[in-house]
């Protein structure tokens, strides 16, 4: 056996990168429940690539073909029902654990300095993501497909001059049709997922080069020489982390996160599960129900409602009463997040040891977010849209007012070492 | 103990609501998948009313047949109109005549109960009274303006709506309390709800026949997870005793 | 690090455990994607039993019919072509028919049920060819008109369908299950009873 591993060593650093990135990575010991996510995201990912390949398999990406391949995998293929459910139960679960994975960002500051670059790779993935998670949704070709993509698209019709030739450009005729079908299908199952995992890879290459933040916000590595060897973290680093700096209250990533995101995998799976095999629509969410009817290009449903993990930015879509300027304001609300590291101008990272202003902003943000959400499924009524014209101004003024207050904020006194 | 508990969890997800235009209230269907007599009655109905206009083009005979325990010659013979065995139950209409008689092709109803529910169809099929200003003579409480002309009406007899005369506010007035048929159909009314329930049953089941292997499947699945679970806690609580 | 003694016993015992779920988990998880590679009922319900019409046979005739996408030769033997096979006995690889190549009942030396009547899935069993039915001027052999011969490798079968020694092909033909509803229509793809 360790024949084999030195013949391998020598010819690629395997060991060396198992060390590096696994047995020997200095984990903040003080990770809490927010901090399974992330493993969490990597076993979605899996889970809709391996699925995802298999609902190919016997998936027809044709305008006549489409639907009646999605019931055919539904009645005619052993187990079908139960891939396909997988791959759609994947698609909310993966949004889910993403938006409490940037959520957990903003609450402990990951986005701060030194962070900065793994933050923007992050959003970078939630971009492709939405962008992947859009284009499936086209490929059952059901009503909800057919018309949801018709009013996505459509959205570009709102930039000046060139909108209504991007439109049709991206379509690939005047109408969704079978071409646009197809080239969503094959951005979908090909080259959005080639470019999620690349930038996973980006993304958690940028995490073990400046190390995982933790709930209190403060550096788990200090300055070399001025940590007495008996305060030190107790265990064996990798060199490269140990050599220029002296690391306190860390613990291996195995076999300590590896047990413990195992206990997150297991809840995780029951949650999903449940969901697969009790309620696979989800009451209407995860699969919305004019998406059993095939796509029927002369008659849109009634109610047009985005998938639920759309919705807050469709509801920021339609709170401004113009189309250019409701496109930007979705567009902006994504850039702003994007922004996050420079909005917040503070040294202190964790909202534990924040100033109550910072405190109520974030907050009123994730209620504006979840509001938004829920206004997004509902019909415009007048009603529904002054609030989302309210909660648009407070998803907005929660980056803008934060610019301004994180300068000189009030924080409380940062600890010197990491609290249980 | 635990099976409940699961489905109840999943009757109680909050449901967008979808009924075509109506949002009235609806009657509750309380179908029973695993009632076989059930279905089998609902599938001969929809043979026999349903079948001619509205194709179940995703639904094989043979798999019916086995799912509903029909020995299949028996289906053949008594249940199967159109096409080959292990085929798809087309319609024997004509698309584009059905279009011209109705307005519309006679949609598809293979997943009708996935895109509108089970309370909407039960509801749906016993809300048809006698309309003499529409074109087929019915129309339908909770599909105003429907272009289907009422083919159980042997079955239920002439329906009409009926108004009574009570007290509202201190006053006498006429007030709507509801669908009475006139008692020339060959079933009681409570045979025709009974019927009614069947069929909806049985389009509950063609929405998604695997809807009973399914859960059967996911008692035993969160079953074993949930050992994983106790299992997975045992070995973090073991190995994060090096911790302080 | 805690002082309290690290009990190592407890410790291997919950990781083996929590391993051997795990894995039996991931093996259950596989399941589907293995099964959902078996013939769809799509793919079952197009390679159901195939009836056909055989009174319009003549001797000597082959008509072909698709079975489960591979031709299935259906021939009316002659008695000639009968007798060939008492001399064909000593030059084929297994004159009893051994090897499990046809159902019970057309293990036998006409390997069929009947002796007129002849049913072989038309595809060589060497690589897959579909072989030439030979009525006549099938080879040098006395007494032996006809066989049948695979253009492909040059695999050379007798008129029941017995390989010949020294060709590429390694068993006889595959006889599918089959019966005779009546005189005239034969099924094949079931055996009788099978239902």
């Amino acid at each position: 056996m360790s024949r084999i591993m030195n013949w391998i060593d020598e010819r690629i650093p395997f060991s060396n990168s198992l060390k590096l990135h696994v047995t020997q990575y200095p984990a903040p010991k003080n990770f809490n429940f927010w901090y399974i996510m992330g493993s969490l995201a990597l076993v979605v990912l899996v889970n809709q690539i391996v699925t995802g390949i298999w609902l190919t398999m016997n998936y027809n990406p044709s305008a006549d073909g489409a639907f009646a391949s999605i019931e055919y995998i539904m009645r005619d293929v052993d187990y079908g029902w139960l891939l396909r459910y997988m791959h759609s139960t994947g698609a909310s679960a993966f949004f889910v654990v993403v938006y409490l994975h940037m959520f957990r960002g903003l609450m402990y500051g990951s986005y701060q300095r030194p962070r900065e670059l793994l933050w923007i790779f992050g959003m970078l993935i939630f971009l492709v993501l939405m962008a992947e998670a859009f284009m499936g949704y086209l490929l059952p070709w059901g009503q909800m497909s057919f018309w949801g993509a018709q009013v996505i698209i459509s959205l570009f019709g709102a930039i000046p001059f060139v909108g209504e030739e991007l439109t049709t450009w991206i379509r690939g005729d005047f109408v969704i049709s079978g071409a646009t079908l197809n080239r969503f299908f094959a951005l979908h199952v090909i080259a959005l997922p080639l470019v999620l995992v690349i930038l996973v890879f980006l993304h958690l290459i940028a995490l073990h080069e400046v190390g995982s933040n933790n709930p209190d916000g403060i550096d788990i590595k200090k300055p070399k020489g001025s940590v007495p060897d008996d305060e030190k973290a107790p265990f064996e680093f990798h060199e490269r982390y140990t050599a220029k700096k002296d690391i306190v209250d860390a613990i291996p990533f195995h076999p300590y996160y590896t047990v413990k995101d195992l206990v997150g995998l297991a809840g995780f799976l029951i949650l999903f599960a449940w969901v697969i095999f009790f309620a696979p629509t989800m009451g209407g969410f995860f699969l919305e129900p004019p998406n059993f009817q095939a796509a029927d290009p002369m008659k849109t449903p009634e109610h047009i409602a985005p998938v639920w993990y759309f919705t807050p930015f469709y509801a920021i879509l339609r709170a401004i009463p113009d189309k250019l300027f409701g496109v930007i304001a979705m567009f902006l609300a994504i850039v702003f997040l994007f922004l996050m590291p420079w909005w917040d101008r503070c040294k202190v990272r964790s909202v534990r040891y924040r100033s109550t202003l910072h405190k109520v902003n974030l907050t009123v943000f994730v209620i504006s977010f979840i509001a938004l959400g829920y206004l997004g499924v509902k019909p415009a009524t007048d009603v529904y849209t002054i609030m989302a014209r309210i909660f648009t101004f407070l998803y907005f003024a929660f980056f803008i007012v934060m610019w301004f207050y994180s300068k000189n904020e009030r924080t409380k006194p940062l600890p010197e070492r990491v609290t249980k | 103990m635990i099976k409940r508990f699961l489905l109840a969890l999943a009757l109680l997800l909050p449901s967008v609501a979808f009924a075509a235009g109506y949002s009235g209230p609806l009657d509750r269907a309380d179908h029973d998948l695993s009632d076989k007599a059930s279905l089998q009655r609902g599938a001969q109905l929809y043979m026999n009313y349903c079948l001619a206009c509205h194709s179940m083009q995703y639904q094989r005979y043979s798999r019916t047949f086995d799912d509903l325990d029909i020995p299949q010659e028996l289906g053949e013979e008594l249940l199967q109109f159109t096409n080959e065995p292990g085929g798809h139950k087309t319609s024997a209409i004509d698309g584009d005549a059905a279009a011209e008689w109705f307005g519309l092709t006679p949609p598809d109803l293979t997943m009708v109960a996935r895109v509108r529910g089970a309370d909407f169809i039960y509801t749906y099929l016993r809300s048809f009274y006698a309309d003499d200003s529409r074109p087929f003579g019915v129309n339908n409480d909770v599909f105003e303006n429907v272009g289907m002309p009422h083919v159980l009406e042997e079955l239920q007899g002439t329906p009409r709506r009926v108004e009574e005369q009570r007290m509202v506010d201190g006053e006498m007035k006429d007030v709507y309390v509801g669908i009475r048929a006139d008692g020339n159909g060959t079933m009681s009314p409570e045979e025709f709800d009974q019927a009614m329930l069947d069929l909806t049953n049985f389009l509950v089941y063609t929405g998604e026949p695997m809807i009973l292997e399914r859960q059967r499947m996911g008692y035993f699945v969160i079953g074993f997870l949930i050992v994983f679970l106790i299992l997975t806690i045992l070995l973090k609580k073991e190995y994060w005793r090096d911790i302080k | 690090m805690s002082n309290a003694p690290v009990d190592k016993g407890r410790r291997r015992f919950l990781t083996v455990a929590t391993s051997v779920v795990g894995g039996a988990g991931a093996v259950a998880a596989a399941v589907p994607f293995i099964a959902s590679w078996n013939p769809s009922a799509r793919a079952r319900i197009a390679g159901a039993p195939v009836e056909m019409k055989i009174d319009k046979i003549e001797p000597g005739q082959l008509v072909r019919t698709e079975w489960r996408g591979s031709p299935v030769w259906v021939i009316r033997r002659t008695p000639e072509m009968l007798e060939s096979l008492s001399l064909t006995d000593d030059e084929v690889r297994d004159p009893e028919s051994e090897q499990p190549q046809q159902p019970e009942y057309a293990k036998n030396k006409h390997r069929s049920i009947d002796p007129e009547w002849f049913v072989a899935v038309g595809v060589c069993t060497h690589l897959g060819c579909s072989p030439q039915f030979l009525p006549r001027n099938f080879g040098d052999m006395d007494g032996v008109d006809s066989g049948f011969f695979c253009p492909c490798h040059g695999s050379r079968f007798d008129i029941a369908g017995r390989v010949f020694q020294g060709v590429p092909a390694p068993t006889n033909l595959v006889v599918p299950p089959y019966y005779f509803i009546d005189d005239a229509t034969i099924l094949i793809g079931e055996d009788e009873g099978a239902a």
